[in-house]
């Protein structure tokens, strides 16, 4: 894969924005982002090589079975990991939460996770993401979610995927339809790229900017039921540039060895030898679920689209 | 990879491990230069230069020892070769490591606090004072290690406030900001690429 040029302007976002919010994100590339929900745990992801963590109570699949409003997290919980590691540190909010995040920029979280674990705090607006300097990431399952998103201000962009489930189908799914919707835009003239932006409900010039460039304006990472090395490196090879793991490492049997196996696995994506080695051993990983056993009350990649 | 593939261009060394070497790459290919992604020893050899990326410095640290790239990279960048260190590829090449504390190469005596700037709220793009660089060039920070003392031997080249930014220990140029996210060809990326073409040590250019 070659390189890419630096988004060096990007539709609604100022130069300024640009290099700083949007180049925050592009330093996780290549690296793992790692759900902790205590101190001890995001010292275990940091050693492990965990490019960020991201705070919260309960990972996804705990909030799965304990069920219920699942808002963000207790800000002392958050500061106890702010202060326990030197990585970035990222909190969730619930969508459409504003308030929530004026929390989290308060306390310096260094990314706002708008997310759709979290259960929805407005049916019909998400969070204003271009009036706050703290960088947001979404979740997508498709391109139109994903320019949405943009368009609100996120600065970077995940796959959605079915959170807590260890099952990895459906960031899978979520991928394939994100990249296929990119490439169809190379090439299209004007008429074409005016229509889908009509039907995408996005500027006309973000959908001219992916055509231009076949990719997104912001990074695009993966998330919602990675489990294994393997889960990691097929998200990857798929075209992602990084790699959420939620409940998949602390709901698994060795949670030290695991990570570091993720982490490996993320950098040698390409190389199978590598991803045999790390694999090896790992002990039990995190009890997975099949998504057509879950009611559609239970998915939660249909909040917020 | 076919950005390697070639025209006799001076050949780049990017350190692939985890971070913005996509973006470093992408920078010193449109000025010509063929560019390699390093994960292993072997990606090492036949380098012309060498390149430290952004990103989390214990990441790449991690993964420089379980992939048994730290003593191969530690003589390839003690080989002269022209090298340039941005963000957490300045950490790894400092003599102190502060907040917290942790293991590095140790080539630039310098000392440098991690996050020495604050968390990612406080990142942004700020003027450079430089007798070196143009006038008006800036530096983008981001969660930026703050460079607290510069032992001898080390050259500040660029300053934002009172602290040295920018230093140069012979063949190796560590900025404590982003070159590769801004506007090209940033002055930092051309002088390195200058030292790279010139086939020598960057004392003197510039």
């Amino acid at each position: 894969m070659s390189p890419q040029h630096p988004p060096l302007s990007v539709p609604g976002f100022t130069a300024e924005e640009v290099v700083s919010k949007i180049g925050f994100c592009e330093q996780l590339k290549g690296g793992v982002i790692m759900d902790v929900v205590d101190a001890e745990q995001a010292r275990i992801a940091e050693e492990a090589g965990a490019c960020a963590v991201m705070a919260l109570e309960r990972v996804p699949a705990d909030i799965r079975k304990h069920g219920g409003v699942a808002r963000a997290s207790d800000p002392g919980m958050i500061e106890a990991i702010q202060k326990a590691v030197s990585i970035p540190v990222m909190a969730k909010v619930r969508i459409g939460h504003f308030v929530e995040a004026q929390m989290l920029e308060a306390m310096e979280v260094d990314c706002i996770d708008e997310s759709e674990v979290l259960t929805p705090a407005d049916e019909q607006f998400h969070v204003d993401k271009r009036v706050f300097k703290t960088p947001f990431v979404c979740g997508c399952r498709d391109l139109g979610e994903a320019l949405r998103r943009i368009h609100e201000g996120a600065a970077l962009i995940r796959t959605k995927g079915e959170a807590g489930t260890g099952n990895v189908v459906e960031a899978v799914r979520h991928m394939r339809a994100l990249m296929a919707q990119i490439r169809e835009l190379r090439g299209q003239d004007e008429r074409f790229l005016e229509r889908k932006a009509s039907e995408l409900r996005v500027p006309f010039e973000l959908v001219a900017w992916v055509a231009e460039h076949g990719r997104l304006p912001v990074p695009n990472f993966s998330a919602g039921g990675v489990a294994t090395p393997a889960d990691a490196a097929l998200m990857m090879q798929l075209g992602a540039e990084a790699v959420f793991v939620g409940s998949g490492i602390f709901k698994s049997g060795n949670p030290r060895q695991r990570a570091r196996a993720i982490v490996r696995a993320v950098t040698h994506y390409e190389e199978p030898k590598v991803l045999v080695e790390v694999s090896k051993g790992l002990g039990e990983p995190m009890v997975g679920i099949d998504i057509n056993t879950l009611p559609a009350q239970e998915r939660l990649a249909g909040r917020g689209i | 990879m076919a950005s390697e593939a070639g025209n006799g261009a001076p050949l780049v060394g990017v350190l692939a491990l985890q971070g913005d070497f996509a973006e470093h790459e992408a920078a010193l290919q449109r000025v010509g230069l063929r560019t390699r992604q390093v994960r292993s020893p072997a990606q090492l050899e036949g380098l012309h230069g060498l390149v430290l990326p952004g990103g989390e410095s214990t990441t790449m640290l991690r993964l420089l020892e379980v992939e048994g790239l730290w003593e191969p990279l530690g003589r390839a960048l003690r080989s002269g070769l022209p090298v340039l260190a941005t963000c957490a590829g300045m950490i790894l090449l400092a003599e102190r490591v502060e907040n917290p504390s942790q293991r590095s190469y140790g080539l630039l005596p310098i000392t440098v606090v991690r996050n020495g700037y604050g968390r990612q709220v406080h990142s942004g793009t700020f003027a450079l004072d430089s007798g070196v660089l143009p006038a008006g060039t800036t530096g983008t920070f981001i969660r930026a290690p703050r460079i607290t003392a510069v032992g001898d031997g080390c050259e500040v080249l660029a300053r934002r406030g009172g602290d040295a930014v920018l230093v140069r220990r012979g063949p190796i140029l560590a900025a404590c900001f982003h070159p590769e996210l801004q506007a090209e060809p940033h002055p930092v990326t051309a002088m390195f690429v200058d030292a790279v073409r010139a086939g020598r040590s960057m004392v003197g250019v510039a």
